[in-house]
């Protein structure tokens, strides 16, 4: 039976992964998201399942502490905004590296610097493009519901877990803040010490007589064996390619123009396609829910059908580089976007559609 | 039916609450809801809104920028929200301390001196359920049995004692509702 409850988007995202059978949390406050740590720790989830809820000394801590939970096979997340996950980098790039399963929320806000506590879509290039150094990919996953907040923390261990990799969840303050309705699974037992060891044979859960020592770290020195591990992870990068892009299309069927956006973005183009197919023009949305691996094929398609594409961000245009990649020069792209914190009314992106696209 | 609701006023007369109990009761009686607060810097600065949709269908955008009723319960919130009221929509204004009265004849316009006449029964702690009684004479889109409901969901459980002065706050503010000017 699934349980009903109207909800903010962090704390859906903090009761649904004590659900899901998180092993430890480790975070620093700040807004828009610092409901997470405040629910969980009001919640007490060490009396419900035994999960461990920790304020660390600063974002660099508590993904360090993530590292070294993940590094034993546990079930850790931590959750973050903006100026705290540019914090986390190299922590983050390292678990790439490491190839350790954990969960990351960023409940982005307005930049660059401090920026504001408002939301923002500006963090696309760091969550997709890397953001830490090196070669890696994080598996990233954008909800644009309270419902999604609450659905992505458990399948965000489960891919984390598939692929030993860490799984971003990019929202944004609007989402992290608001209440919607929101279904939550039932409890899920925490693994056990035995089911650990049997589900990851390489987590450092103590040496046993008839196997080598496990050994996790993101450091080999042999230029040689560095770049045999950097084609394992190109590998398993084109795995989640082929195995995992997700998206949802609205009203693209019959659609002659197109509005790609993700997010709290999308939630306002949805309302722009019911105003324009009011007026008779027939627009869909295409919502990426994975940011990487991203949806370039179904773009690509929907190029084919469409007269032009507008993308929406609430940034100054980051996520329009991989649709434009997707498109070629088949159809015209352009941008829409409010920064610094401003969310875009849905008129206003009508109008962009109009004078962008339409009569363009 | 959809209804898309702003509600703006000072922080702490309840506004983000009544919000809150109204989506509860939006939900117990099975609808769609969304709740999209103001949480940023004007909010620290003493002022505090809130968008509560309640529809029968899937909402899409939780934010939109006209209203089907605002209810304004101060100046600065007078200011900016009196334009964004659909033609043909509501708007709801306490006059206590407001010193610029909205003054568009597209709109229907309700007094209710709820501050006043909380202070004068000893409610002025559930003054804006007498606000949310107000609203809920005009537009009755939940039923009173789930906005009992709503209560004991939205309220933590030492404050349910409070319920029954709660339900007395939203059947005042059903009497003493006032239209100012309304549409033919």
């Amino acid at each position: 039976m699934k349980e009903l409850r109207l909800m903010k988007g962090n704390e859906a995202f903090a009761e649904a992964a004590i659900r899901a059978g998180a092993d430890g949390y480790f975070g620093y406050p700040i807004t828009p998201q610092s409901e997470v740590m405040e629910y969980l720790m009001a919640e007490k989830p060490e009396e419900r399942t035994g999960m461990i809820v920790l304020q660390a000394e600063s974002e660099i801590a508590a993904i360090n502490m993530v590292y070294g939970g993940a590094a034993c096979g546990k079930r850790v997340l931590t959750s973050s905004s903006s100026p705290g996950v540019s914090l986390k980098q190299e922590g983050i790039s390292y678990i790439a590296g490491a190839e350790l399963p954990c969960v990351i929320l960023n409940v982005a806000r307005g930049g660059p610097g401090l920026g504001t506590i408002q939301p923002a879509q500006s963090d696309y290039f760091q969550s997709t493009k890397g953001g830490g150094h090196g070669d890696y990919k994080m598996l990233v996953l954008a909800p644009s519901s309270v419902q999604e907040m609450a659905d992505f923390a458990g399948l965000g261990f489960e891919l984390a877990f598939k692929y030993r990799n860490p799984v971003l969840i990019l929202s944004d303050g609007a989402i992290g803040q608001m209440m919607e309705k929101v279904e939550l699974d039932e409890q899920r037992p925490r693994f056990t010490d035995e089911e650990i060891k049997n589900n990851t044979p390489w987590a450092t859960t103590g040496k046993t007589k008839d196997r080598e020592r496990n050994i996790i770290t993101s450091l080999d020195l042999d230029s040689y064996k560095q770049e045999l591990h950097n084609l394992d992870l190109q590998a398993k990068y084109r795995e989640m390619e082929k195995n995992e892009t997700r998206y949802e299309a609205i009203s693209c069927d019959d659609a002659e123009y197109l509005i790609v956006a993700y997010g709290t973005s999308a939630r306002l183009s949805q309302k722009a396609v019911d105003l324009l197919r009011a007026e008779g023009i027939k627009v869909g949305l295409l919502r990426p829910i994975t940011l990487f691996p991203f949806p370039t094929a179904v773009i690509a398609k929907l190029a084919d059908q469409v007269k032009g594409i507008l993308t929406v961000e609430m940034s100054a245009g980051q996520m329009i580089e991989d649709v434009r990649l997707a498109v070629g020069c088949r159809v015209k792209v352009e941008h829409f976007g409010r920064m610094g914190g401003i969310i875009p009314s849905p008129t206003e992106i009508v109008d962009a559609m109009h004078k962008k696209i339409i009569g363009g | 039916m959809t209804e898309e609701i702003i509600i703006a006023g000072f922080g702490g007369q309840g506004v983000l609450s009544m919000g809150k109990i109204l989506a509860y009761s939006g939900v117990m009686e099975n609808k769609e809801v969304s709740w999209m607060p103001s949480y940023g810097p004007e909010m620290r600065g003493g002022t505090a809104n809130v968008i509560v949709i309640i529809s029968d269908e899937r909402i899409s955008s939780p934010i939109v920028n006209s209203f089907d009723t605002a209810i304004i319960l101060n100046q600065q919130s007078m200011d900016k929200f009196e334009k964004t009221v659909k033609p043909g929509g509501i708007l709801i204004y306490d006059p206590n301390g407001i010193t610029r009265h909205p003054g568009r004849k597209d709109i229907n316009i309700y007094t209710i001196e709820a501050a006043d006449e909380a202070s004068k029964v000893g409610l002025s702690k559930v003054f804006n359920m007498v606000v949310l009684g107000g609203y809920l004479k005009l537009k009755p889109i939940v039923q009173p049995e789930y906005i009992r409901k709503g209560l004991e969901k939205s309220l933590p459980k030492r404050h349910h004692g409070m319920i029954p002065e709660n339900e007395k706050a939203i059947d005042k503010g059903k009497e003493i509702i006032k239209a100012v000017h309304l549409l033919n």
